[in-house]
């Protein structure tokens, strides 16, 4: 549930970083004190206590990376006063170096693999193992509450060394992880007697049963957030019911499929404060009586807003959501295979929606349905039923796009998989909605054109990008020419995330991105026709990005080794294929900045340049 | 589950025999292997994979089970959806393709005026079926035993087999 996915919001700024570690070395060098005349007229003006107390209530990181380049002072005191670190790439910096210059990190967000990693681009071994950052941490940072992971690797040896190491251990959240099992649960579930939130979300668990909810004692009272969607094996709903009885502020709770509708009406009337569900599976032969009991405990739930679950949903139940529709600012039913009547049906008692996500099974009526119902939605979510079959004529169209867009003008985030697309379509859809930040269009058939006109798909993402002025992450898709690139290059000045896949025309596309794209700050390319000319066209730009991931493009060893020649703090990874061997080309290239060297973790399948 | 996916493992085993090359990264995948990525089910089927001439994955372990249809070529991480998601739609598909969208039998019971349906995938064991029969006709049946089977009770739940004869719930496994 990416409700509570790790939303970098405001990253931290590694190139601000560099600049303040290679102030911060260079001064240690100098290794003398600070006082100059004017700053010492300035802080009789402006009190350390005062500066201090402002400081500490920023929580940007952008915000505070700013300060700290102020002067050694704000430096210093921004450094003190820093309680929470967010690090998007875990091999730019290193476990040692952020202690040394943060003392009193109390929560960690710690981003690892390549976001193509997800899709199985990335073999298994790759890295992104949070051990060592835990052993540093429990030495530094043994007061640590909070540690929040995505696609890091984390085993059931770690998690038991971060439930012993940190006696104030408060918030775990994991998210698309993997390399643990239900094991290392337990040992959470066992030790950490503060924890207040255990967030597991869409990893890769190897689960070994359901023994480990039953791991939290009987003293413990304090989980506030408990999201087990993803571990699927049953757990002891005795112990469930009692963990949830004794948790009184519990606030968050999505259970796994395994829990049943008798079973979750037995949950809400004991914990009507919840303000997040996840349900269980929503299908069971039901009694009137018991039908009339699920709705009247959902009835006594006055502050649910966030609702999402409902496996196996069955049409016929959803009326008993209905005292809580009204209410519900995200409904998440994109595990739920609703047909478009159904759907409709539901919309006309959620009018406060801001985030929907759904099933591409609700058609292009459902959709219809969205832009008629819900006037104030922010974010639309339409993922496909079966992604694989090409022979179902099914699922979403433009038409589906094009009503939403009619009804919903607040629109600005949308993840839209379909099987066809028009350029006129997306243009009506920014000229509704020109208030994009982030759009991700996935039209499935690699390279397919407009399915009416025949032609690139590139006059649609010229609208998006000429139209939405903060557009911050844009995902194209279809047959697109250079010609996208140019625009992008040329309009999409906010830009800091682009995908790109199976398209452009030559190296010039991505030249136009790289060169055009002040903003940029993650690139990810797959089987598009560019090269080293493009690779190396980006040279001076890689060090003010995060990353660059390039695979089954027509980058050769020799440019990647060029590359890394010419940049020395970038690292430059190639993965290998066994048996692929040296015909000179590098399929899957990674490159990053950092702080912290070459890792040394590297597998024998990734080559670092 | 795997009682029903053995005449798909059949298929696997004979793609996973063939053979051919292709560059890295191109669209038309020439070969099917399976990898098993920790699967945190032994319910949720693999997800098939192609690779030209490489395996990617470190080793190709035990278990096998193919899940997607495979007739169609499949692009290796494409459409761009997580793996977590990707499993669950296809638990769901192939829980749909084995029994269709329910398996309803019909239940009567003596006395009553009128016979009702179940659908018997709603339920994963024998006491969450008998504790459906009890709300459903609002009656007691009381637990089974081996020995005795329904004693004590005054209903017991029988059904009627392939060979007409007349059952005692219970006695065979659930699946």
């Amino acid at each position: 549930m990416e409700s509570s996915e790790l939303k970098g919001g405001k990253d931290s700024q590694i190139s601000d970083e560099l600049s303040e570690l290679r102030m911060e070395s260079s001064e240690l060098k100098k290794a003398k004190e600070s006082p100059i005349s004017d700053e010492s007229n300035r802080r009789s003006s402006f009190p350390d206590e005062v500066l201090d107390r402002v400081i500490s209530l920023l929580n940007s990181h952008r915000d505070r990376s700013s300060v700290s380049l102020v002067c050694k002072d704000w430096y210093n005191m921004e450094r003190w006063s820093r309680t929470h670190i967010f690090i998007g790439n875990c091999y730019s910096v290193s476990p040692e170096i952020v202690a040394r210059r943060f003392p009193k990190i109390r929560s960690l967000t710690l981003k690892g693999k390549p976001r193509f990693s997800d899709f199985n681009l990335v073999p298994q071994n790759w890295g992104a193992d949070v051990h060592a950052w835990l052993v540093v941490f429990a030495a530094k940072y043994p007061f640590l509450e909070e540690l929040r992971l995505k696609r890091m690797t984390i085993s059931d040896a770690s998690l038991e060394f971060l439930a012993l190491s940190f006696p104030n251990f408060k918030a775990l959240s994991l998210l698309s992880c993997d390399g643990f099992s239900t094991n290392g649960l337990a040992a959470i579930a066992t030790h950490c007697k503060n924890l207040t939130e255990l967030d597991i979300h869409e990893n890769d668990i190897d689960d070994k049963g359901g023994g480990w909810l039953s791991c939290f004692p009987e003293s413990f009272t304090s989980l506030e957030v408990l999201n087990f969607a993803n571990v699927t094996s049953d757990i002891n709903f005795d112990a469930l019911e009692r963990l949830i009885g004794r948790c009184k502020s519990m606030r968050v709770l999505k259970v796994n499929r395994g829990i049943s509708l008798e079973q979750l009406q037995r949950i809400l009337a004991n914990a009507p404060q919840l303000t997040e569900l996840g349900t269980g599976s929503f299908t069971q032969e039901l009694a009137q009586r018991q039908y009339e009991e699920l709705e009247s405990a959902f009835n006594n739930c006055k502050n649910i807003h966030t609702l999402s679950g409902l496996w196996e949903v069955k049409g016929l139940y959803l009326p008993a959501l209905y005292p809580v529709s009204t209410r519900l600012t995200f409904l998440n039913l994109s595990y739920a295979v609703l047909q478009s009547d159904e759907l409709a049906k539901l919309l006309v008692h959620c009018p406060q929606l801001r985030r929907l996500w759904v099933l591409d099974t609700v058609e292009d009526k459902g959709l219809e349905a969205v832009g008629s119902n819900c006037p104030l939605l922010e974010e639309l979510r339409v993922f496909p039923a079966d992604p694989f079959d090409e022979e179902i004529v099914h699922g979403v169209t433009e038409a589906g796009f094009v009503a939403v867009s009619y009804g919903c003008p607040r629109l600005h985030y949308v993840l839209y998989f379909c099987r066809q697309m028009t350029n006129a379509a997306v243009a009506t859809v920014v000229q509704n909605c020109p208030d994009f930040t982030h759009f991700r269009l996935c039209i499935m058939t690699p390279g397919q054109p407009d399915y009416l006109t025949n032609e690139p798909m590139d006059e649609a993402f010229g609208a998006v990008v000429k139209t939405c002025t903060k557009l911050q992450r844009l995902s194209v898709s279809g047959y697109l020419t250079d010609l996208t690139f140019e625009y992008i290059g040329r309009y999409a000045k906010n830009l800091e995330t682009l995908s790109v896949a199976f398209a452009g025309s030559s190296d010039w596309g991505m030249q136009c991105v790289l060169g055009g794209c002040p903003k940029l700050r993650k690139l990810e390319i797959r089987d598009c026709p560019f090269g080293n000319a493009a690779l190396l066209s980006g040279l001076e730009k890689y060090e003010s990005m995060r990353s660059l991931w390039m695979s089954a493009c027509n980058v050769t060893m020799n440019g990647c080794r060029l590359l890394a020649r010419e940049m020395p703090r970038l690292n430059v990874e190639v993965m290998k294929e066994e048996g692929s061997d040296d015909d000179g080309r590098a399929d899957k290239v990674y490159i990053y900045r950092s702080i912290a060297g070459q890792r040394r973790d590297a597998p024998s399948s990734v080559l670092t340049l | 589950m795997e009682g029903r996916m053995n005449y798909e493992n059949d298929l696997v085993n004979l793609k996973a025999t063939e053979l051919r090359l292709g560059l890295p990264g191109s669209d038309e995948p020439t070969e099917k292997k399976m990898r098993n990525n920790k699967r945190s089910s032994s319910e949720i089927s693999e997800e098939s994979r192609t690779s030209g001439v490489t395996d990617q994955a470190a080793g190709v372990n035990d278990e096998h089970e193919e899940s997607a249809p495979p007739a169609k070529a499949q692009v290796v991480g494409w459409p761009p959806i997580r793996s977590y998601r990707k499993n669950c739609l296809q638990a769901k598909k192939n829980d749909e393709v084995e029994s269709g969208s329910g398996m309803y039998v019909k239940v009567s019971v003596d006395g009553a005026p009128y016979l009702r349906k179940i659908d018997l995938k709603v339920y994963r064991s024998y006491p969450q079926l008998l504790k459906g029969l009890e709300n459903m006709f609002k009656l007691t049946i009381g637990a089974y035993s081996e020995r005795e089977g329904y004693n004590g009770s005054d209903y017991a739940p029988t059904y009627e087999d392939k060979d007409g004869d007349w059952m005692l719930v219970g006695d065979v496994p659930w699946e």
